[in-house]
């Protein structure tokens, strides 16, 4: 039990994806996490004004069941699995931070410097998270999947697409990391 | 209903490993785009490596689904411009907000309620997407 309260290391984690990525393929589905966000944009109705959300979202409902588990999957291990412990950041990524402004760096999993109730209600803030999550949402349907279609999925079953689209993960993750981060802190 | 459990369960368990493996926080996003920690790689690594070896495992076994097809993996359409640049656009705001769709959802769940905010912008980035798609290079 004391080894489920610690965080789970990498070589345990990364197993535990790829058995949750086989049993939806072995239920006859398949792992896109993303796929979601066009079913909900389906089930508010855009499919009436745009073709790209006119299709037969019923067929998707399973993977917004996933989603449900997924969150009750998160507060499981939040609340009841955890050991309030600090993350075990490196101390690079913990001085570099410092250097950009934000402090307590790992004591929780989201920085207060841009989630907390504070952070949302200043412009700075709202708009980080709003184009952060309008980039993220818009790229994902360009690039047809995500961390969970692509970067598991997809180079699990070799395919050439997806490397290219992982390629372009880790691009414009740079990008925002290295060039655009120390303009904006 | 009954139908749906499995997926609620396999869901349960995905949000588990997320939060377990700290893979759902900000701070392992930016430290592994500063190539500062091995962490987040060998998650992604061992992950791509044990999921090759379950379907090669599966088509030598002929494993079949519980729906009586055959278990296999849905192809990507072919292309380049759609991929490079749909990824980099996503990889840009997976910095940013350092959460992509799965953690998202699973960060709910661990009370952090100003990601819904993320959320609702990534429905409305989706949605323009499909607005845009014909206008686009694909």
């Amino acid at each position: 039990m004391e080894y489920i309260l610690q965080p789970w290391p990498w070589y345990i984690s990364g197993p535990c994806i790829a058995i949750v990525m086989f049993l939806l393929l072995y239920f006859g589905r398949t792992f896109g996490m993303s796929s979601n966000l066009r079913t909900m944009c389906a089930i508010g109705g855009a499919g009436k004004r745009v073709a790209f959300f006119n299709y037969d979202w019923k067929s998707h409902k399973w993977n917004l069941v996933v989603v449900l588990g997924a969150i009750v999957g998160g507060f499981i291990a939040h609340y009841v699995l955890s050991n309030p412990i600090n993350m075990d950041l490196s101390e690079a990524t913990v001085n570099d931070l410092a250097a950009l402004g934000f402090n307590d760096v790992g004591q929780n999993l989201l920085p207060p410097e841009l989630f907390s109730w504070e952070a949302i209600l200043s412009v700075k803030g709202l708009s980080i998270l709003i184009i952060g999550g309008f980039l993220v949402g818009f790229g994902t349907r360009y690039a047809g999947g995500c961390t969970s279609g692509h970067a598991i999925t997809g180079l699990s079953s070799l395919q050439l697409p997806s490397l290219v689209a992982v390629v372009g993960f880790f691009l414009g993750g740079l990008i925002m990391i290295h060039l655009i981060f120390p303009i904006l802190f | 209903m009954g139908k749906y459990i499995k997926f609620f369960i396999v869901g349960i368990f995905f949000g588990i490993v997320l939060v377990k493996s700290e893979a759902v926080s900000w701070y392992r996003i930016f430290e592994m785009f500063k190539f500062q920690s091995f962490h987040m790689y060998g998650i992604i690594g061992t992950a791509v490596i044990t999921g090759i070896l379950l379907l090669r495992l599966s088509k030598t076994k002929n494993i079949q689904t519980t729906e009586g097809s055959d278990l296999r993996v849905p192809l990507k359409e072919r292309g380049f411009t759609r991929y490079i640049l749909g990824g980099t656009i996503f990889g840009l705001g997976w910095a940013l907000s350092g959460a992509c769709p799965g953690p998202m959802y699973i960060l709910i769940g661990t009370g952090a309620f100003s990601i819904i905010v993320v959320i609702v912008a990534a429905l409305l980035g989706t949605y323009a997407y499909g607005l845009l798609k014909d206008k686009l290079p694909h």
